[in-house]
């Protein structure tokens, strides 16, 4: 999972696997969906383990948990909108688990699994579900009967549509990570003005694109690209920049304060998006941030919606930051006799330090670009309970933390 | 037709790139054949030893699958059994894209033998990862790789490249990370190719032997030597990180050369000397990628702490091997695994490893330490800088200090360990005892013989058997004393065995322990250093290599050290010149051979002419000297004659002014320092140098000319031969 770098990718590629592994997961009779979440659960809980900071991952566990949930529920509220009078006599009976699970659903998910509902049954399915729906009473209630042939085929002829429409929707999701660059940057038009100075630090490729679109709908601006140290990943997006034909200069990280003055619109990427509205960012963001809130200059994250995760940055199953290796900031060589554990006290002097992302606090981003459109970082957890489902949030199926996570963050700056 | 055929050649072209593309290989030699590690080793094999609680082999393997090498040779040797168990039960077998093959053999004692057993299986076909599996790195082998492949296009000879680690010249810094020897490595800064190897080894100490060939080169700092069109990188206290990358032609080398036991010192080294091969050795320096190996305790201790502090990262213990148990890190380099219980009173300092399952005392204070699973530690505990393993109880009030302790190991209450200490697997230590620094007890007792392993044999502690080969008296009173109250050094209850430290390694015990050098001894080995360079300027025959060292470290500038070393070489080429010119005189050889001898002479020791003219005249005047003389006049005489008789020799090398004038400038020198008896004769002899149409007027005005300006001492000649060069003056006056 490791060498997976950027979340979009890593995003596309969890979802594909778990699209795999809902094709290739057999399930019972009975309760389809709960086998589906508990396979879906079991290999999300491993990619997530695999690399925790790399919170898109459980994001995209989290969406197909949720698709299976809505997918499921479609089909039981269809063939319950189909016969209504049987299924609401029969809605107590009904051993599939997931309709316990769903009356517990906050308002939010469920106005979201009928907003899924709303597309029209066809008749095929009206009367595919008629029997099927009429049988699952009939058979707890009085035990095997004639029915058996037609009832498992009823089953399989279920199973199958059930899991076909996951996977439509998983392909679906697929499809929505793959374009959210060019969802967002049709926005660019509408945010990006005729002669602004726009400011951005390290490298997006999400900003890359926004930028671009803008300059083809021949808006002129120029931007200050800050180099983002220690990986420097602004010279490579300068660079692109420039073949891109945008006019873009280059500045030290340090020196954005400097700059900020003069900038109309700060546009940067995002690692994260927290259900807080907070931003979990590359290292150096922070200061951008509260720079560019000094200077009342509007700061815009721009991030796909598989970046927005339904989880509270105090949560303790946050993993907030990432300490990289110290060669990235200093060569080993060049330092080898300031780590010399042999003499002395046995300990170092110097210790180098290189965490890779920065929390920025909900209050100093200005507007949120999704690929549904710009929120105000109060929205967000309005726009999460759209794409996830509360049951999942906790993933993983036993916590282990709890004890001793008093002081989990291991984030240099205290909040 | 024509798009058709070429697609057809495009596929044939296509084909003959997958027969020549093979799977990256790579050979993971699963046993050091070192005794470094002894006496945990003698239960568990040293790449199973866990590395900041991780088996070091893992570490090896996962960066092999991560820098794309496809299939891995595992060659066991010792403790094969428990290598190959750990590899079946861990999930390296069972990972796409990356086969383990183990390979098992019972007889092999070194590296040579692993090499020629792996031969003769005939597994490997084409270049593949030389690595030994108590490597740890974080390195990119695609551009090694790369540029093997490439030099080994335009030169078949270029059979290895090995990779080194850029560090800061400084040999204690080297010595006390890693503590192994000093080495020394001349690479040619342009081609990467290396020219020479050397271990620094007490018998080599501060002296290293350099071939004739390279000393011409001048193997200065990176010094520019126009003329050989060379220039060398001497490059000191590499750490050599034992990754290499090889050809096949290696395997079939080491099978060649049955006598080839160790990688380095055989192989490397057989390859450099033999130049009939012509086999070459290209270096690759990475600079911020990390790459070490664990040769001992203390580079055990080094790299662990590497590893906390992200050095080899990915490798850290937050990041890899996370789905066993997951460890997080938190403020200051703490890494946590779950389950830990802890006592609120307890104080967990920073750069510090907990293990899954660990119980903590109150009170207890642990920094800089490792502790491993399931251990248990007491309350009112000190740990520092120590590494302690799975399951190991260490009750109240113990003290501990620089120590590594294996599994199991049980420490009563009270006791202490001072730094150094090595406990081996479920060693007992009994209350309030004190463990000396640097000893190591294990239940094994300590074998006689070094390198039979067969003769070891387990006797617990109530056996008074004393093994009839004692051949040391040392160890003889050890092993009376040990046999019949084993308990009494490790206190009441203690089980194990204290081995004792042969006198001679007993110096170099703070080189390899576990624990940081004291500081008096780091202050002992600069001064060994400054020693060896003091004797070194007075014994001029040898290159300094001290002496550049001792520069490098105080950051001054390396000119003076070149300086230095021409002028050893210029005394070394002077003594060789003065013993061919005696064997000319002596026997009879005629001027032309003379010369071609002087020619080679001279290019091998990259001398200009005018050097050549000093030397030669040097020795002209010994040789003048040697004939037996009575009076002043005599002496002059037979000068007069040598003069003569090599007349053309001399006149050969000194055809320009500024050769004349080093003539001239070497025999004041003479007559002041070495050959006294000349000074009385200096301007006669200049005057029939004169004659002799051996120095030019213009080359004596101008050494007048030059010494004006000099202090009165230097001055003595000059106007000793006043006269002359008053007559010579007023000479060229007329003629003007």
């Amino acid at each position: 999972m490791h060498k997976i770098e950027g979340s979009q990718a890593t995003a596309r590629q969890a979802a594909e696997l778990l699209r795999s592994v809902i094709s290739q997961q057999r399930v019972p009779y009975t309760n389809q969906a709960g086998a589906l979440i508990d396979a879906v659960r079991a290999v999300g809980e491993q990619l997530i383990a695999a690399n925790p900071v790399e919170l898109a991952v459980g994001n995209i566990v989290r969406r197909v948990l949720h698709i299976i949930r809505e997918e499921n529920l479609s089909l039981a509220t269809a063939a319950i909108a189909g016969l209504n009078l049987s299924a609401a006599s029969d809605g107590d009976d009904d051993d599939d688990g997931e309709r316990d699970e769903h009356t517990v659903l906050s308002a939010a998910a469920v106005a979201a699994a009928a907003r899924s509902t709303l597309r029209p049954p066809s008749l095929q399915t009206l009367l595919e579900d008629m029997p099927e729906s009429a049988t699952i009473p009939h058979t707890t209630s009085s035990g095997g009967d004639s029915e058996g042939k037609s009832k498992s085929a009823d089953k399989s002829s279920r199973t199958r549509r059930l899991k076909h429409d996951i996977i439509e929707a998983v392909n679906e999701l697929i499809q929505d990570i793959t374009t959210c660059h060019e969802q967002i940057a049709e926005q660019a038009i509408e945010h990006i003005h005729q002669n602004e100075v726009i400011l951005t630090l390290g490298s997006s490729k999400t900003v890359l694109e926004f930028l671009y679109a803008a300059k083809e709908k021949r808006r002129s601006f120029r931007v200050f690209v800050a180099e983002g140290a220690p990986r420097y990943q602004g010279h490579l997006l300068a660079k692109e920049l420039v073949a891109r034909g945008l006019q873009t200069t280059l500045i030290t990280d340090s020196a954005v304060f400097a700059i900020i003055s003069r900038v109309n619109m700060v546009i940067v990427g995002a690692h994260a998006v927290m259900a807080n509205g907070g931003v979990i960012a590359p290292v150096g963001l922070n200061m951008v941030a509260l720079a560019a809130q000094k200077h009342a200059v509007p700061f815009v994250v721009l991030a796909g919606s598989h970046k927005l995760c339904p989880l509270y940055p105090h949560n303790p199953e946050v993993l907030l930051n990432e300490l990289r290796s110290p060669s990235e900031l200093l060569d080993f060589g060049e330092f080898s006799d300031c780590l010399d554990f042999g003499s002395g006290t046995g300990s170092p002097l110097l210790h180098v330090v290189n965490p890779a992302f920065d929390y920025v606090p909900p209050k100093l981003v200005s507007l949120f670009i999704t690929d549904t459109g710009g929120h105000n970082p109060s929205y967000m957890y309005r726009l999460i309970a759209d794409y996830y489902s509360a049951d999942d949030l906790v993933v993983r199926g036993r916590i282990a933390s709890g004890k001793l996570s008093s002081d989990r963050f291991c984030l240099l700056y205290s909040r | 037709m024509p798009p058709q055929r070429k697609g057809a050649a495009a596929r044939v072209s296509e084909d003959t790139e997958d027969l020549t593309r093979h799977p990256l290989q790579a050979i993971l030699l699963a046993d050091s054949f070192a005794t470094k590690f002894r006496p945990i080793t003698l239960e568990r094999p040293k790449v199973l030893l866990p590395l900041v609680n991780v088996p070091m082999i893992d570490y090896t393997l996962a960066w092999l699958e991560s820098a794309g090498v496809e299939e891995v040779f595992v060659f066991c040797c010792a403790h094969s059994k428990q290598v190959i168990e750990y590899l079946e039960k861990s999930e390296w077998f069972s990972q796409p894209n990356f086969s383990v093959v183990t390979i098992e053999s019972h007889n092999s004692v070194s590296a040579g033998d692993a090499l020629r057993l792996i031969y003769e299986r005939n597994v490997i076909n084409g270049d593949f990862v030389l690595i030994s599996g108590d490597t740890v790195s974080n390195m990119s082998l695609t551009q090694v790789i790369q540029e093997h492949k490439e030099r080994r296009k335009k030169d078949s000879n270029a059979v290895m490249t090995m990779v080194i680690k850029q560090s800061k010249p400084s040999p204690i810094t080297h010595q006390s990370r890693l503590g192994t020897d000093e080495l020394f490595l001349a690479i040619d800064p342009q081609t990467k190719q290396l020219l020479f190897y050397e271990e620094k080894t007490d018998s080599y100490r501060g002296i290293i032997p350099l071939d004739n060939a390279l000393l011409g080169d001048n193997p200065s700092i990176c010094l520019h030597n126009d003329k050989a069109g060379v220039s060398l990188g001497f490059v000191f206290s590499v750490p050599d990180c034992y990754i290499d990358i090889c050809s096949q032609e290696v395997l079939s080398l080491f099978t060649d050369n049955f006598d080839y036991q160790h990688l380095r010192r055989h192989f490397v080294k057989g390859l450099l000397v033999d130049d009939i091969m012509g086999y070459k050795i290209f270096t690759h320096e990475i600079h911020s990628s990390y790459a070490a190996r664990i040769d001992n305790y203390r580079s055990y201790d080094t790299i662990s702490k590497d590893i906390i502090q992200r050095w080899t990262y990915p490798f850290v213990p937050d990041v890899m091997f996370s789905g066993n148990s997951a460890t997080h890190l938190e403020r200051e380099g703490m890494y946590r695994a779950s389950e830990i219980e802890q006592s609120r009173s307890a104080h967990i300092g920073p750069f510090t490893v907990i293990g899954k399952g660990t119980k903590i005392g109150n009170n207890s204070k642990i920094s800089n330490s490792v502790i491993g699973k399931g251990c248990s530690i007491g309350s009112n505990v000190s740990i520092t800088g120590s590494y302690i393993w799975d399951s190991v109880t260490i009750e109240d009030g113990c003290d501990i200090r620089h120590a590594i302790i294996c599994d199991g190991v049980v420490i009563k209450s009270g006791a202490a360990l001072e730094p150094g200490v090595v406990l081996s697997f479920k060693v007992v230590i009994g209350q309030q005892c004190i463990v000396p620094s640097y000893s190591k007890v294990s239940l094994y007792q300590q074998p006689t013989v070094e390198d039979s392993d067969e003769e070891l044999e387990y006797a617990d502690n109530s056996s008074g058997t004393v093994d009839s080969s004692i051949t040391c008296t040392v160890d003889t009173l050890n092993r009376e004393m040990m046999s019949e109250t084993p308990a009494s050094q490790l206190g009441p209850g203690g089980v194990g065995h204290v081995w004792s430290i042969c006198e001679g390694a007993h110096e170099e015990e703070w080189r390899h322990s576990v624990a940081p050098s004291p500081a008096d001894k780091l202050a002992e080995a600069i001064q060994s250093l400054e020693d060896d360079l003091e004797l070194l300027n007075l014994d001029g025959n040898a290159l300094s290599v001290s002496g550049e060292l001792k520069s490098g470290r105080n950051g001054t500038d390396s000119e003076d050290d070149d300086v230095e070393d021409s002028r050893d070489d210029s005394i070394y080429y002077e003594k060789e010149v003065e013993a061919t010119f005696l064997r000319a005189v002596n026997e009879n050889i005629k001027v032309p051979d003379v010369i071609l001898e002087m020619n080679s002479l001279r290019l091998s020791y990259n001398m200009t002419s005018a050097d050549c003219a000093g030397a030669i005249f040097y020795a002209m005047m010994k040789q003048a000297l040697e004939i037996p003389h009575a009076t002043a006049g005599e002496l002059r005489k037979s000068a007069a004659s040598i003069i003569d008789a090599w007349n053309k020799l001399l006149k050969f090398y000194s055809k320009e002014i500024d050769d004349q004038i080093e003539v001239i400038m070497k025999f004041e020198e003479m007559c002041l320092e070495s050959v006294k008896e000349f000074s009385p004769h200096f301007s006669q002899i200049l005057h029939l140098l004169y004659d002799k149409d051996i120095l030019e007027e213009d080359a004596i005005l101008r050494w007048a000319d030059e010494k004006k300006d000099a202090e009165e001492s230097d001055k003595v000649f000059v106007k000793q031969s006043e006269k002359l060069i008053q007559w010579l003056r007023e000479a060229s006056e007329e003629e003007d």
